[in-house]
């Protein structure tokens, strides 16, 4: 689908909206290259089809399917980022991460630091996860927060086609090594169609929904979860702002502090496990920088401490839920 | 292998310039280490030096190295400068990564030298993308990945040669096999030779003397000849022996004091000195005056890089990321 005819009808799904910002940035510069396990057309342009249609269209020296191996798709990615490329490189799920963790961490978010600035390594990693495919333990976690604690990376996580579209163009832009999350259940949800060139700004939040009691601040799916719980809390009389972060890491806190000192209450929803997690780094700032201005104390919700578990039930009482968002919620301001 | 590239005389001094440099600069690190003048870690590349000698003169400045922690005789032979390097082993603001990156991260892209990583084994997923890079603008260049042979165990070798194979890149493995790895021989920890490998993947691969300047000097001119024409990478083992412990203070009991005496006698720089004497190829005047001129330029890089100031703080914020932290 190109982008001409996504635009004119009003609704695009995730999917669709990626590969449409890749190959609008391909289209503009020739140093914009894909990399990753299946990702040219003759392997079908990924497991879900992410990058269909773009070797056909740029050629398979611009778009390669790579063998099974992650530490080597990251380090081309790295290498050839250092020599002028723009490589946009596929990590088929975010648990393949862990087996090219030294490339990313150790390399790719260090090199311009322990280079003196002489080098950097403007890389975009796309990665799929997220529960709901009962896809188990090593197929569905979000691992956002190990990355977030290294220093030299950007972490994206959007929650929306135009977001996902104009994040990807922003990630593609930047001089530096930016992990871009994407939750494989909502690739197929239509919303609002991007715009052609649309930029959504690394760091910058949004605000879904303005309120006055409590400040809901989540990302990526979980934004599905809390945008019903804000309407559900309007029929009970709780006026809850909704914060969409979009960039876990530069997270934006001048808008969580500026809302969360207007409502004095703060919910921080993400899929991952809750300790050590994005949460808890949210909260810690919400405490040194709102303490007095406090009306309770900051609230976390996050993944069971547990791998993610196969069997349905199990899986979906495994990450926040609605219910439960809007029952935390009650128990805050009540 | 008789009609195979020999270096000619020209060639053959410039070799041994470079080996007299990286013994030279090997000799006054360690001296400064002892001595507590300076404090870093240090991984003597002493006995290793006709390898990136013999290889770096096939290439340009503009090719691409991708080095490792024992990484200085790579880097000199390619052209690194010594004022920049002894700046930044020296942590000063001079210093090539303004004190930064520190000697397992020097880093120097006027000359190629792109990365030095203190991670085995990861000179060579890196390597890849700036040969893939070439390859795609074919502007003809070759990326070395040096490496040792305790790296040939780790899963980024094979990724990596498997992937260099199957896209053709114009890269080259050099495996430097000094028989260590850390404090382990390599016999010990594979049974097979590292050259033999390259066939598992489908590429060139060779094992060479790699304290033979002549033998080096062919394989690397082939596997350099072979990826400017696109015929894809090639698997160098350079035999070689690793004449001190892992790191600086490491006592080395773990190595055989009769082969380490034996390799130490056939110490190749002392060794191809002698033979271009005997070959009439260098007299001894002009081979010793090379050497004076080399120290004198090893002393001033040190004493310029000890008077060169330490990065101030505010560099903590810089290079993280392009725009400073707040």
């Amino acid at each position: 689908m190109s982008t001409e005819t996504m635009t004119k009808p009003a609704k695009a799904t995730t999917l669709q909206a990626i590969n449409a910002a890749i190959a609008d940035a391909m289209e503009e510069d020739e140093n914009v290259v894909v990399l990753g396990e299946d990702v040219a057309d003759p392997e079908e342009g990924g497991v879900c089809g992410v990058t269909k249609g773009l070797s056909s269209r740029f050629g398979d020296q611009r778009v390669r399917s790579t063998p099974i191996s992650e530490q080597a798709i990251i380090g081309a990615a790295i290498g050839a980022s250092m020599i002028g490329f723009k490589p946009v490189a596929e990590i088929m799920l975010m648990n393949f991460t862990t087996v090219a963790m030294d490339m990313i961490v150790n390399h790719a978010a260090k090199l311009r630091f322990m280079s003196g600035g002489q080098t950097h390594v403007p890389i975009v990693i796309r990665t799929m996860t997220g529960t709901g495919f009962s896809s188990g333990g090593q197929h569905s976690d979000y691992l956002e927060a190990w990355f977030a604690h290294t220093a030299g990376i950007k972490v994206l996580a959007p929650s929306s086609p135009q977001d996902a579209y104009g994040l990807m163009r922003s990630a593609i832009d930047d001089p530096d090594p930016v992990l871009f999350i994407e939750n494989g259940p909502t690739y197929w949800t239509p919303a609002a169609a991007p715009e052609k060139g649309q930029r959504v700004p690394i760091g910058k939040a949004n605000v879904l929904a303005e309120g006055t009691d409590l400040t809901i601040i989540a990302y990526s799916r979980m934004i599905h979860e809390a945008t019903p719980a804000v309407a559900k809390l309007a029929e009970a009389g709780i006026s809850a702002e909704l914060i969409d972060l979009r960039t876990v890491a530069p997270w934006d806190r001048e808008a969580v502090l500026a809302s969360v000192a207007k409502t004095g209450r703060a919910m921080i929803v993400h899929e991952a496990v809750t300790p050590f997690g994005v949460g808890a780094e949210i909260a810690a700032v919400l405490n040194e920088e709102l303490f007095g201005k406090l009306k309770a104390p900051v609230r976390r919700l996050g993944g069971a401490f547990c791998p993610v578990p196969f069997s349905k039930p199990l899986e979906t009482a495994f990450a926040p839920q609605t219910a439960e968002i809007v029952e935390v919620a009650k128990g805050m301001v009540g | 292998m008789s009609n195979r590239a020999v270096p000619d005389a020209a060639t053959q001094v410039e070799i041994y310039r470079r080996m007299a440099l990286i013994k030279a600069n090997d000799e006054r690190s360690r001296k400064v280490v002892m001595s507590g003048r300076l404090v870093m870690p240090y991984y003597s590349p002493r006995g290793q030096e006709v390898i990136p000698s013999a290889m770096s003169v096939n290439l340009n400045d503009d090719d691409y190295l991708c080095t490792i922690y024992r990484g200085t005789h790579d880097m000199l032979a390619k052209g690194f400068p010594l004022k920049d390097l002894w700046a930044e082993i020296a942590g000063r603001v001079d210093g090539t990564c303004k004190g930064k990156g520190g000697p397992m991260h020097l880093t120097y892209p006027e000359k190629g030298v792109m990365v030095t990583t203190g991670i085995v084994g990861s000179s060579m997923p890196i390597a890849n993308g700036l040969a893939w890079g070439s390859q795609m603008r074919g502007d003809g260049r070759v990326t070395v990945a040096t490496f040792g042979d305790g790296a040939s165990n780790i899963g980024a070798f094979h990724e990596s040669l498997n992937l260099a194979a199957v896209w053709k890149l114009p890269v080259i493995f050099l495996c430097q096999n000094n028989e260590w790895g850390e404090h382990t021989a390599y016999h010990k920890t594979s049974n097979v030779r590292v050259a033999d490998r390259a066939a598992a993947y489908g590429m060139a691969g060779e094992r060479v003397d790699g304290n033979d300047p002549f033998a080096m000097y062919a394989a690397a001119n082939e596997a350099v000849a072979r990826a400017r024409a696109g015929g894809g990478p090639t698997l160098i083992e350079a035999m070689t022996y690793r004449f001190h412990g892992h790191v600086f203070g490491d006592q080395d009991a773990y190595m055989d004091k009769a082969r380490k005496a034996e390799a130490m006698e056939n110490d190749p720089v002392s060794r191809f000195r002698a033979r271009l004497i005997a070959d009439g190829i260098s007299t001894e005047e002009q081979l010793a005056a090379m050497e004076a001129a080399t120290e004198k330029e090893i002393d001033e890089a040190i004493e310029c890089a000890l008077a060169s100031a330490f990065p101030g703080v505010e560099e903590l914020k810089r290079d993280v990321f392009a725009e400073e932290l707040a």
